[in-house]
C-alpha cells in the first residue's frame, strides 16, 4: 500500500479520468480532435482576417503615397466604388501635390480584383515595379501579376489568363505594392465598360510635414469625398472597422460553441451510459452527486484541454494549406486568440457535460449495479 | 470501530421493516415486516430463495434505498428518516460492500481501488498499520498494481474485501460473494470473511443462498416472502 498512501485524494482522481480517457482512445481522439477543429475554425478566421487585412495594410503602404481620396460613401475595403477621372486632376492641381494618379479596381470574384493603373505615374509614386519575369505593360490585353499571385496559379511571363475576358501577362513582379494583378487603366475601363471612373486616388506629396494641410484642403474642395492619409487608412483597416467580419467572427465564435456543446454533450452521454456500473460503485463507495460531476467535468476539461493543443497544432496546418493554394489569403497565427479559443473551447465544452454530469450524479446506484 | 456506540447494543436492529416498490402501476411488496438483531461482531448469513426479499435488505442496510416503514438503527443511526444525502454520506465509512460481482474500477488498479473508498471517505491519506497487516491476510501485497483485468475472480474479490473494510466500516455487507467464485476461491474468500470477523471482530452480514456458504456465519437467518421467517 505504500503507492496508495501517498498519491491518493486530487491525484487519485485525475488518474481515474485519465486512465477513463485512456480506456477508450477512440472515443478520446475523436472527441479532442472534433473539440480542436473548432478552435482551428477560429484560429484560422481570425489568421486570416488579420492576415488579409495585414497584407491590404502593407500594400497600400507599397504605394508611397501619402494620401487616398475615395469617393463619396465608399467603405474601408469596397474599393470598387468609381468617381469621375476628371478629380485626379483637381487634385494634382492641389499645392504640395508632387504626383496624383488614379486608380480603378474591378473585382473578378473570388475576392480578387484587377488595379487599373496608368503605369508611368504609378512608378512614379512608388519608386517602380521590380520584374522578376517579363516587362512592362504593353498592349491592351496585358496583364502585371504579382509573384504571389504567379506562384499560388503557376503562372509565368507569356501566359495567357482567362478572368472572365482573356488577358497576356506581361510580366511578373515583386509582390508588397497595391494590387496582386495590374493592367493598364485605361484598358481596364474600357474593358468593363467604366470609362473616365477611377475608384482611389493615390497622391504623393513634396513634404510628409505638408500632409494635414493638403488632406484639409481637399477636403473642404472634394465635399463628401473620403480623404486619408495613408497611415490613416492602414489604421482603419482593422477586424473592428469592418462590421460584417466582426459579425462573421462572431458567427464562427458561436458555431464554435454549439460544436463543442454537441461534441463532448454526445460524448460524456455515451460515456456515462456506458459508465453505469462504475458510477454505481462510485456510489455505493458514499460517492456524492457532486463528486460523480467533478469527475465527469475533470474528464470534459481534459478533452477540451487536449482539443485546444490539437486545434493550435492544427491552425498551423491551416496556415500551411492557405499558404500552399491560396497565398493571396495569407493567414497569421495569432498568439493573443489562442487562450481565447481555448476557453471558448472549454466554455462549449463544460456546457455541454452539464446534462450528462446531472444524469451521472442522479443515477440510481441499485440499478447501476444491477446492471449488465 | 464504532466510537460511541454501547458494546452491549446490537450493531444492527431492525423492526417491522416494510418496503414497497412501485413496478408501473403494481406495488411490489418487497419486504413484509422484517424483524432482525445482528449483534456486534457477529458473521450473520441470510438465506432465501429468489424473491424473498435478500437484496432488498441488502440495499436497505447498505443505504442505496430507503425504507417504506418500520426501524432500522446500523451502528446507533436510524436509517428510516435520513435523507439521500445522509444516507451517502453513511455509505462513506458505516457500511462496507462486498458484491457477487466484484465491482471495481476496471480502470484502477488494485491499489487505487483500494484508494478510492478512502478518497471518497474523504479519510487521510495514510492507512494504518493494521490495514497493512489485512493486505497480508487477504494475500494482495504482490497485487496491488495490477489492473482488475490482470487478476483472477479470487483475487478481485480480495481486493472487493480490502475496499469495503479499509474505512474501518460498522459493518460488513457481503452479497453473494462467492457467487462467482470455483469452490477453491470461494473457500478462501469465505475463510478470510472468517478471519476479519474472528480477528478484527467485524460485523458481518452475509446474503447468499448457498448453504455451505451460509455455514461460516455464526447464525443464519432464512428469509421468504419479505420475511425472516427463522
Amino acid at each position: 500500500m505504500a503507492r496508495t498512501r501517498g498519491c491518493y485524494t486530487r491525484a487519485l482522481i485525475h488518474r481515474l479520468v485519465l486512465e477513463n480517457l485512456k480506456h477508450r482512445p477512440v472515443r478520446t481522439l475523436l472527441s479532442a480532435t472534433a473539440i480542436g477543429v473548432q478552435v482551428t475554425m477560429i484560429l484560422t478566421l481570425v489568421g486570416v482576417s488579420q492576415g488579409v487585412l495585414g497584407d491590404i495594410a502593407a500594400r497600400s503602404r507599397g504605394t508611397g503615397a501619402d494620401i487616398l481620396v475615395r469617393p463619396p460613401g465608399s467603405s474601408v475595403l469596397a474599393f470598387s466604388g468609381d468617381m469621375p477621372q476628371g478629380i485626379v486632376g483637381l487634385v494634382r492641381k492641389e499645392p504640395h501635390v508632387v504626383m496624383a494618379t488614379g486608380t480603378k479596381v474591378q473585382s473578378i470574384g473570388n475576392f480578387d480584383s484587377i488595379t487599373g493603373i496608368n503605369l508611368e505615374e504609378f512608378n512614379a509614386i512608388s519608386g517602380g515595379l521590380r520584374y522578376l519575369e517579363g516587362g512592362p505593360l504593353q498592349g491592351p490585353d496585358d496583364l502585371l501579376i504579382d509573384d504571389v499571385y504567379a506562384g499560388a496559379h503557376k503562372l509565368h511571363a507569356g501566359d495567357s489568363l482567362d478572368l472572365g475576358l482573356q488577358w497576356r501577362i506581361a510580366g511578373v513582379v515583386e509582390s508588397g505594392k497595391l494590387s496582386h494583378i495590374f493592367a493598364g487603366i485605361a484598358s481596364l475601363q474600357d474593358k468593363y465598360s467604366a470609362k473616365d471612373k477611377v475608384s482611389v486616388i493615390y497622391v504623393k506629396l513634396d513634404d510628409p510635414k505638408n500632409l494635414a494641410a493638403v488632406i484639409d484642403s481637399l477636403k473642404v474642395k472634394l465635399e463628401d469625398y473620403k480623404v486619408f492619409s495613408v497611415d490613416e487608412f492602414v489604421s482603419l483597416i482593422s477586424v473592428d472597422s469592418i462590421p460584417i467580419l466582426k459579425r462573421f467572427t462572431n458567427v464562427v465564435i458561436g458555431l464554435a460553441v454549439i460544436v463543442g456543446f454537441l461534441v463532448v454533450f454526445l460524448s460524456m452521454y455515451t460515456a456515462v451510459l456506458e459508465r453505469t456500473r462504475e458510477i454505481g460503485i462510485l456510489k455505493a463507495l458514499g460517492a456524492s452527486p457532486g463528486y460523480i460531476m467533478a469527475i465527469l467535468l475533470r474528464e470534459t476539461f481534459f478533452l477540451a484541454v487536449a482539443g485546444a493543443i490539437a486545434g493550435v497544432l492544427m491552425s498551423f496546418g491551416t496556415q500551411w494549406i492557405m499558404r500552399v493554394f491560396v497565398p493571396t489569403m495569407p493567414m497569421l497565427i495569432v498568439y493573443a486568440w489562442w487562450p481565447w479559443a481555448a476557453l471558448i473551447a472549454l466554455t462549449g465544452s463544460l456546457i455541454g457535460a452539464i446534462y450528462p454530469g446531472l444524469k451521472a450524479a442522479r443515477q440510481d446506484a441499485i440499478e447501476a449495479l444491477v446492471y449488465d | 470501530m464504532t466510537s460511541g456506540f454501547p458494546a452491549s447494543e446490537p450493531m444492527i436492529e431492525i423492526r417491522n421493516l416494510h418496503k414497497t416498490y412501485r413496478l408501473g402501476e403494481i406495488d411490489v411488496h418487497a419486504l413484509r415486516g422484517v424483524n432482525l438483531s445482528v449483534a456486534r461482531g457477529e458473521f450473520l448469513a441470510v438465506v432465501g430463495p429468489s424473491g424473498s426479499g435478500k437484496s432488498t435488505l441488502f440495499h436497505i442496510l447498505g443505504g442505496l434505498t430507503p425504507p417504506t416503514s418500520g426501524t432500522v438503527h446500523i451502528g446507533g443511526q436510524d436509517l428510516l428518516g435520513m435523507t439521500d444525502a445522509q444516507r451517502t454520506d453513511m455509505r462513506k465509512s458505516t457500511v462496507g460492500f462486498v458484491f457477487q460481482k466484484y465491482n471495481l474500477l476496471p480502470t484502477l488498479s488494485a491499489a487505487d481501488n483500494i484508494a478510492i473508498a478512502r478518497d471518497i471517505a474523504k479519510k487521510p491519506r495514510e492507512t494504518d498499520p493494521a490495514f497493512d497487516q489485512i493486505l497480508d491476510l487477504l494475500g494482495l501485497k504482490g497485487r496491488l498494481h495490477h489492473k482488475p483485468r490482470a487478476l483472477s475472480g479470487g483475487e478481485q474479490q480480495r481486493v472487493a474485501i480490502a475496499r469495503a473494510i479499509v474505512n474501518h466500516p460498522a459493518i460488513l455487507l457481503a452479497d453473494e460473494p462467492t457467487g462467482n467464485l470455483d469452490t477453491e476461491n470461494s473457500t478462501a474468500v469465505l475463510g478470510l470473511l472468517r478471519d476479519l470477523n474472528t480477528r478484527l471482530g467485524q460485523t458481518i452480514l452475509m446474503i447468499t443462498h448457498n448453504p455451505e456458504a451460509a455455514a461460516y456465519g455464526h447464525r443464519i437467518a432464512k428469509m421468504r416472502d419479505g420475511r425472516v421467517v427463522e
